[in-house]
């Protein structure tokens, strides 16, 4: 029998890994990847929990989250591609004007 | 009629703003006519208040207009509201009619100066402030009216503030005004603190009630505190030092803020809160005692001064001792007649002298004057009514007011009050003559250069001098003995019943009738006795006072310079307050602890900083790290943290 | 056989998902995260999730990630590209992170902080009516002013991306 235990640890599982992912990777499309990644983690706990709790708020909230993921990546992208014209560069770590 | 009570301040209100705002870009003529019409509108109102007030039973005088919520904070609740009662329109009256023909007087002597639009400003201002002030109806308005008419003091002080003696007095006037003003307003939250609420009419109906018994030390207290308020506005001892100085403001305003109206606030004030101060003798008698030797003291040092004006601030100061004696004495009634009658002919003595300095091309020494008589006679005549109104001779002005005073002094005080002010009454009458010889009779003592320029004022300067002779002469007859008219119209408010009692235990009692009259005869010849003293002194023998000043050569030096007051005030509080700011305060609280400190911080910041900015890598990696750091601490905290 | 099927999927997941991470060409990087949402799309479908198993694949597996490709493509870039590596020592403490952040979920999961309110949607009663009409149901009413804001949003990071990407205005 699968328990909502099982979904949630998966999801949790799938949340670190995109975390890791954003904390070595240095290539920016792919920790926009990451980021897509754990969007995705957090959408199998909503389903998993309006699932097991007979509830539709959860499925909706996935909804929305899609909508944000999706106005997200598009901007993200946008801001990849501006600044890989200015630098010709999309490694985050030439980019460490960010400071005092 | 009542209900225009808020016009009254409205029109020198819109004065001010009008002259303040654009004064600059309207034509000389224009500033002039628009001050003096907002001032005589304002009089006609105050007029018509008057009539619709007499038009009211005389137990029903007394009405308010509420203008609107002020402030209000818990139980503490003060509203913007105006009170129309017996006292406030005599005031209103006062101020709006000797105001008004001192604007007159100023489009004439101030027509030179550079400073037009802005004295006209000020000046109107100041009556809006004034007018505030006795129409208020709570501590807290009237305050607000005490601190304005100090502000407009130390703005016409310091009217000419390229000079420094000027900016000088101003700034005196402003700080010793304050030390009074603090006392004030310790006073209001006392009362506040004990009453529970500020108006007017809630105060003295409890205290009319019988709340409090006589001789409370709170009501002492609070009395205290209000009198030592009074003592800054009305220059008495020993917050007097001010007033001589702020001779150095123009002449029209030395005439409305420091003879005839601001300085005349501490008498109304005391004769407004008559039902707390009857609650405490004490304050009462002090209250006497600061005015009699005010008196006494003021006069004594206007007998050698040489300047024109100081020997008229001096007067005023005299004058106003006079007035708290009666307040002291519990003869509000007496204060505030003498208040009005003062009024008029110290107006009138300072416009003179504003002539005769407008004359001499500016000259105030009355060393260098003399034989002015056959030069400006308007002048001479009406500063001649004005000499008479105030040493005393029947039937000026300054008769009947300066004999009612010192009447209540002997019958309700004591006869040492009697004395020092009967005394003092015979040194005016030796100062002021002795101002009027040197100033116009004997030779003429003008240097030629001013003596090409001597010329009679214009018309609209003489005007208001006839006018106020006019008031000098007619003034006293509103309270004169057995048919007192303001005494009934005061009655109301300062309780002339007390009044009344002591007219009838003179007339039945041990005194007899004849005492009133017999006081009249005595003042008279007192003030005959000062005149012809003058008379001697300066017309007839003119070496006697070189030789008496000779021979009493300690006295004349302690007198010209008016007891060394300034200087022991300087040696006492100043020179040691500036020694504290400047070795204390200054360099060391400030500039090593304040200083020190703001610096300290800022360093160690800047040095916490220097090492901390290594945390900012720039690497966003880096930060994304410190934010899963952080977030794991928080899940750890409201996990295990609760 | 649902559980085998729930074991084999979540394997596939959590292997792409690490696959990804570890990938060096983000032209394959994509294709796993595809996978991922795919095999995501199947655990929806298990947990009778049918309409959000769709728009999943329409619109992560298929919109979004085409535009991820999309742009890699435009960018063209080298497969060698992560040269400059400024904070090789954040490697591993990284990972331990992770694996900590790993256990705190999993102890927030085990503790019974979580708890919810059992609500009317039964899964035969959802059965009955038809998810995706439910959702429609859901999304035209009660919930009617969150789906016209999405609207705006969604308007509103067009002209952004726009803006950004666009040489000259």
């Amino acid at each position: 029998m699968i328990t909502i235990t099982h979904y949630l640890v998966l999801s949790a599982i799938l949340f670190t890994v995109g975390v890791i992912g954003v904390l070595i990777r240095r290539n920016a499309i792919i920790i926009f990847m990451c980021i897509e990644l754990m969007l995705n983690a957090v959408n199998l706990s909503f389903v998993a929990c309006a699932h097991y709790l007979n509830s539709m708020q959860g499925q909706l909230f996935v909804f929305f989250t899609m909508t944000v993921a999706a106005a997200e990546a598009a901007v993200g992208l946008a801001i990849i591609v501006a600044v890989f014209r200015n630098k010709e560069t999309i490694n985050i770590d030439d980019i460490n004007i960010m400071k005092w | 009629m009542l209900n225009l009570v808020a016009l009254i301040l409205l029109f020198p209100l819109i004065g001010t703003v009008i002259n303040g705002l654009a004064g600059k870009r309207l034509r000389k003529e224009t500033v002039g006519y628009l001050a003096c019409g907002a001032i005589g509108l304002s009089f006609l109102v105050s007029f018509m208040v008057f009539i619709g007030l007499l038009q009211l039973p005389p137990d029903e005088r007394l009405f308010e207009k509420h203008l609107f919520r002020w402030i209000e904070s818990g139980s503490f609740i003060s509203a913007a509201a105006l009170q129309v009662d017996p006292l406030s329109v005599v005031m209103i009256l006062v101020i709006t009619g000797v105001g008004f023909l001192i604007h007159l007087y100023s489009i004439g002597y101030m027509h030179h100066d550079k400073g037009y639009h802005r004295y006209f400003c000020y000046l109107n201002l100041f009556v809006f402030s004034m007018l505030l002030l006795v129409l208020s109806n709570n501590f807290l308005l009237m305050f607000i009216g005490w601190e304005a008419v100090g502000l407009c003091s130390y703005l016409l002080i310091g009217f000419w503030f390229e000079k420094k003696s000027a900016s000088d007095a101003a700034k005196k006037a402003f700080v010793v005004n304050r030390v009074g003003d603090f006392g004030f307003a310790l006073g209001i939250m006392l009362i506040f603190l004990t009453f529970h609420s500020i108006d007017f009419t809630e105060v003295f109906s409890a205290v009319s009630h019988g709340n409090f018994e006589k001789g409370s030390f709170t009501v002492t207290m609070i009395t205290l505190l209000l009198f030592i308020g009074a003592t800054g506005k009305s220059a008495q001892i020993p917050l007097y030092t001010w007033l001589p100085d702020a001779m150095e403001g123009p002449t029209p305003v030395s005439a409305l803020i420091h003879a005839a109206t601001m300085v005349t606030a501490g008498v109304y004030m005391i004769a407004r809160c008559n039902a707390l101060y009857l609650l405490s003798p004490f304050t009462m008698t002090v209250v006497a005692s600061i005015g009699v030797i005010t008196a006494l003291f003021a006069a004594s040092v206007g007998l050698v001064q040489n300047d024109i004006k100081r020997v008229l601030a001096y007067s005023t100061i005299s004058q106003l001792g006079y007035m708290f004696l009666a307040c002291g004495v519990g003869a509000f009634t007496a204060g505030v007649f003498h208040l009005m009658t003062h009024a008029f002919f110290k107006a009138l003595l300072f416009l003179a002298s504003g002539s005769v300095i407008h004359a001499l091309s500016g000259e105030q020494d009355i060393r260098k004057m003399g034989g002015l008589k056959p030069h400006i006679p308007v002048t001479y005549k009406t500063f001649l009514i004005g000499t008479v109104a105030i040493a005393g001779i029947p039937p000026f002005a300054g008769f009947f007011s300066k004999d009612e005073i010192l009447l209540e002094a002997l019958v309700r005080g004591n006869f040492i009050y009697w004395s020092l002010g009967a005394f003092a009454a015979l040194l005016t009458a030796f100062y002021m003559f002795r101002l009027l010889f040197m100033t116009f009779h004997g030779e003429c003592r003008v240097d030629h250069h001013a003596m090409e320029h001597l010329h009679e004022s214009p018309k609209n300067m003489t005007l208001p001098l006839v006018a106020l002779a006019g008031l000098s002469f007619v003034g006293g007859f509103f309270g004169i003995p057995g048919a007192n008219a303001l005494e009934h119209f005061l009655a109301p408010v300062l309780g002339g019943h007390g009044h009344t009692e002591v007219r009838g235990a003179v007339s039945a009692g041990h005194h007899g009738a004849w005492l009133p009259y017999l006081m009249m005869v005595i003042s008279t010849a007192i003030a005959l006795v000062g005149i012809f003293l003058a008379y001697q002194m300066y017309i007839k023998k003119p070496g006697l006072s070189k030789k008496l000043a000779e021979r009493f050569r300690l006295i004349h030096k302690l007198l010209l310079n008016k007891y060394y007051v300034d200087e022991i005030y300087d040696a006492i509080f100043i020179n040691p307050t500036k020694k504290i700011s400047t070795q204390v305060l200054w360099k060391v609280i400030d500039v090593r602890m304040i200083d020190g400190s703001v610096n300290g911080i800022a360093w160690l910041v800047g040095r916490i900083g220097s090492v901390l900015r290594h945390l900012q890598t720039g690497y966003i990696r880096n930060y994304a790290f410190y934010i899963v750091v952080g977030c794991i601490l928080i899940i750890v905290l409201a996990v295990f943290g609760r | 056989m649902l559980a085998y099927l729930f074991y084999i999927v979540a394997a596939i997941t959590v292997t792409t998902a690490v696959y990804l991470i570890f990938e060096k060409n983000p032209v394959f990087g994509a294709l796993y995260l595809i996978q991922t949402m795919v095999s995501l799309a199947v655990l929806y479908i298990l947990l009778e999730a049918q309409f959000v198993a769709a728009v999943q694949i329409i619109v992560y597996a298929g919109a979004i990630m085409v535009l991820f490709l999309f742009v890699i493509m435009l960018l063209n870039l080298d497969i060698g590209e992560e040269t400059k590596n400024a904070l090789p020592y954040q490697r591993i403490p990284a990972i331990l992170m992770g694996i900590a952040l790993f256990t705190i979920i999993c102890i927030v999961i085990r503790s019974k902080l979580l708890q919810g309110k059992q609500d009317q949607y039964t899964t035969a009663f959802v059965q009955g009516v038809g998810n995706t009409k439910l959702i429609g149901n859901l999304l035209f009413t009660e919930y009617l002013l969150p789906f016209e804001i999405t609207s705006i949003l969604l308007f509103v990071a067009a002209i952004g991306a726009i803006m950004l990407a666009k040489r000259k205005l």
